[in-house]
């Protein structure tokens, strides 16, 4: 599903906060139910994002939360996010039954039909979601998706310390393999040296992350050869590829843009690594 | 009722549209907004060859508005004829074409590959944007330049000119007539005032090209002001715009003295925010049943 931004008949929505709860410290778990008849809903793929509005008009631009896992049949987009300022801060005091302004959902997500048939991905291979820090949330829908494709997946999360936010929803669809910045549990160091140490080949990798992290996935996957795509983030204005705010630097020349840059809300926010230049 | 409008010979349905670059050609935000409900469409900034823009962030958030570096990003004038231009045309509004250029030769070659296109109403020349180095805001603040560029610019157009000034000046009305002397069809204002932030946390500036462009709610009053001065400085119809979120905005602007009114950073905020102003405008008309927008426009 191609979303570049043209007749998917989304608006900026009015939707029912369900639930919110503090996870982890300062992460947020926040459930949204939009109307039953927004059908542009219903075409949400992982790795896509919304973007959330602070609704008593104190802040004029929206803020980029990717989806975490998306419940098409209640209409239900469950978001996971971290305090880091002035929105993030203005969300989390959310409950049940307060409402939100959002728009839903915006970008390009993994289409893994199309992953598989570009890549020549045999019935059997490995999809290796890698998440680290507050990019964890967006790998749970990937794993999620392929679980019901019968894929095998591997999820291979980053984390600070033994506080795994979100490691039993993810041990649902499922291995995972853990890293951590103070080797408190997994292997201690980067979610590289987790995969390595797990001695779990990789076909494919999925990654959402700080950007040190993305690159060091970028060129691990280009030396070993293993076709890798990476979710990126950028400062945004529209959220919807009018403004050219959140673009990102192209090996080649963009197709909507015709210069060395394209845009992350609208071409993005995952690409393939080889594509961009991190 | 009447809400249409005479703008420099170009009949407008109604006396909306668009602040370049904060709705691109109309073609992401006409999934969210009716472009047939509006006045006309301005087009983000074009050239006579496809720009990079400037590094990232190009964009933040500050109290009451934003701050942009885009630094004019686009796909040039070949592209945007054949494929935006194109997409245009497929609604009943009239199109406005913002130009841009690093020197007078670039505007002239955009202007004059862009005079093919019959579906192109006006151009509107922008020689105020504050994050490009060379063109842009060095003619926008120099009345003798703004004279000299707008005499040169309508010698080759073929439809008629609006220039759009720069809020960075010291008196306003001295642009607007350097634009008007040098033979404007129609003056634009404002532009973005030159900003900065700090990332206090990073300890660096919050935009890789340290300063932006003001936008939003924040610069209303100051864009009010000029349009009020501009407007009664000269003879020709003004384009207002700067912070302009509602209808009652857009009515403060239109008895202020402009003609037309453009709606810009509230787009990021409501994606339907030209078609409610446009609404707006018609409620209040029937609220105090005024029957042609004529009747309110430069009456202060
Ligand atoms: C595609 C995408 C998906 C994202 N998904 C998630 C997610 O699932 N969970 C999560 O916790 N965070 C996510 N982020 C980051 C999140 O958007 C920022 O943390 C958030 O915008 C910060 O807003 P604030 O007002 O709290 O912070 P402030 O620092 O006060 O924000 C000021 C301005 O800068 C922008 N900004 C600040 N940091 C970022 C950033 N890292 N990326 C983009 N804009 C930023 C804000 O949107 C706002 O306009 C994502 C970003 C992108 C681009
Ligand atoms: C993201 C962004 C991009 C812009 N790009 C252009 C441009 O290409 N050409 C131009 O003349 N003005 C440009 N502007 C200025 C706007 O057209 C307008 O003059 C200004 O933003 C004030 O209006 P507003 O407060 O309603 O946004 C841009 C503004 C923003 C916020
Ligand atoms: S945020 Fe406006 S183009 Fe991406």
């Amino acid at each position: 599903m191609n979303n570049n931004g043209l007749n998917n008949n989304r608006s900026r929505e009015t939707a029912l906060v369900i639930s919110q709860e503090e996870i982890s410290e300062g992460i947020f778990n926040l459930k949204i139910k939009f109307r039953d008849d927004y059908t542009a809903l219903k075409n949400t793929l992982p790795g896509q994002f919304v973007s959330l509005y602070v609704s008593d008009g104190s802040m004029l631009l929206p803020r980029p939360i990717s989806i975490c896992e998306a419940n098409v049949e209640d209409m239900v987009l469950r978001l996971v996010y971290r305090v880091v300022g002035s929105g993030t801060k203005a969300f989390s005091s959310l409950r049940s039954d307060d409402t939100i302004d959002v728009i839903a959902p915006l970008g390009n997500g993994y289409d893994f039909d199309k992953i598989i048939s570009e890549n020549n991905l045999p019935d059997d291979a490995s999809f290796v979601a890698m998440g680290g820090g507050i990019g964890i949330p967006p790998m749970l829908g990937v794993v999620k998706k392929l679980h019901e494709m019968g894929k095998k997946a591997y999820a291979v999360l980053g984390y600070r310390s033994n506080d795994l936010f979100l490691i039993d929803d993810f041990k649902k669809y499922s291995e995972v393999i853990i890293s951590t910045d103070d080797g408190s549990v997994g292997t201690k160091g980067t979610v590289i040296d987790a995969l390595k140490a797990s001695g779990v080949k990789a076909d494919v990798i999925l990654s959402c992350g700080p950007l040190p992290m993305l690159r060091g996935i970028s060129s691990y996957a280009s030396e070993n050869n293993i076709p890798a795509y990476v979710s990126l983030e950028e400062h945004m204005a529209c959220g919807i590829g009018a403004c050219l705010g959140c673009v990102c630097k192209t090996v080649d020349v963009d197709e909507h843009s015709h210069v060395n840059n394209t845009r992350i809300c609208t071409e993005g926010p995952v690409f393939r690594s080889s594509e961009v230049i991190l | 009722m009447n809400l249409s409008v005479d703008f420099a010979g170009v009949k407008m349905k109604n006396p909306v549209t668009t602040c370049s670059g904060t709705f691109g050609s109309g073609m992401e935000f006409s999934e969210f907004a009716d472009l047939n409900m509006l006045g006309a469409v301005t087009t983000k900034g074009v050239a006579s060859v496809p720009w990079e823009g400037n590094p990232t962030p190009r964009v933040i958030e500050t109290t009451g508005g934003m701050l942009n570096a885009i630094g004019l990003q686009n796909p040039g004038v070949d592209v945007f004829l054949e494929r935006d231009m194109q997409f245009l045309k497929g609604f009943d509004t009239k199109v406005i074409v913002n130009v841009c250029g690093h020197s007078e030769d670039e505007y002239l070659d955009a202007v004059e590959k862009l005079n093919v296109e019959d579906a192109i109403s006006l151009y509107e020349i922008n020689i105020s944007c504050p994050n490009v180095k060379s063109g842009g805001i060095a003619f926008g603040t120099d009345p003798k330049m703004v004279e000299k560029i707008t005499g040169a610019i309508k010698k080759v157009s073929k439809k008629p000119v609006i220039m759009k000034l720069s809020p960075n000046v010291t008196d306003i009305k001295v642009m607007a007539q350097a634009a008007e002397s040098g033979g404007a069809d129609a003056i634009s204002l404002i532009n973005t005032l030159t900003g900065m932030k700090i990332d206090i946390n990073r300890r660096s500036f919050a935009l890789a090209n340290k300063t932006g462009g003001l936008s939003g709610p924040a610069i209303k009053p100051v864009a009010l002001r000029m349009v009020y001065e501009a407007s009664h400085a000269v003879n020709i119809p003004v384009l207002g715009m700067g912070g302009i979120q509602t209808a009652e905005d857009a009515l403060e602007f239109l008895m202020a003295g402009a003609t037309m009114v453009a709606v810009g950073t509230a787009n990021f905020n409501n994606p339907k925010a030209t078609e409610e102003v446009v609404k707006g405008i018609e409620a209040y008309m029937e609220r105090y049943s005024v029957d042609d927008i004529n009747d309110l426009i430069k009456i202060l």
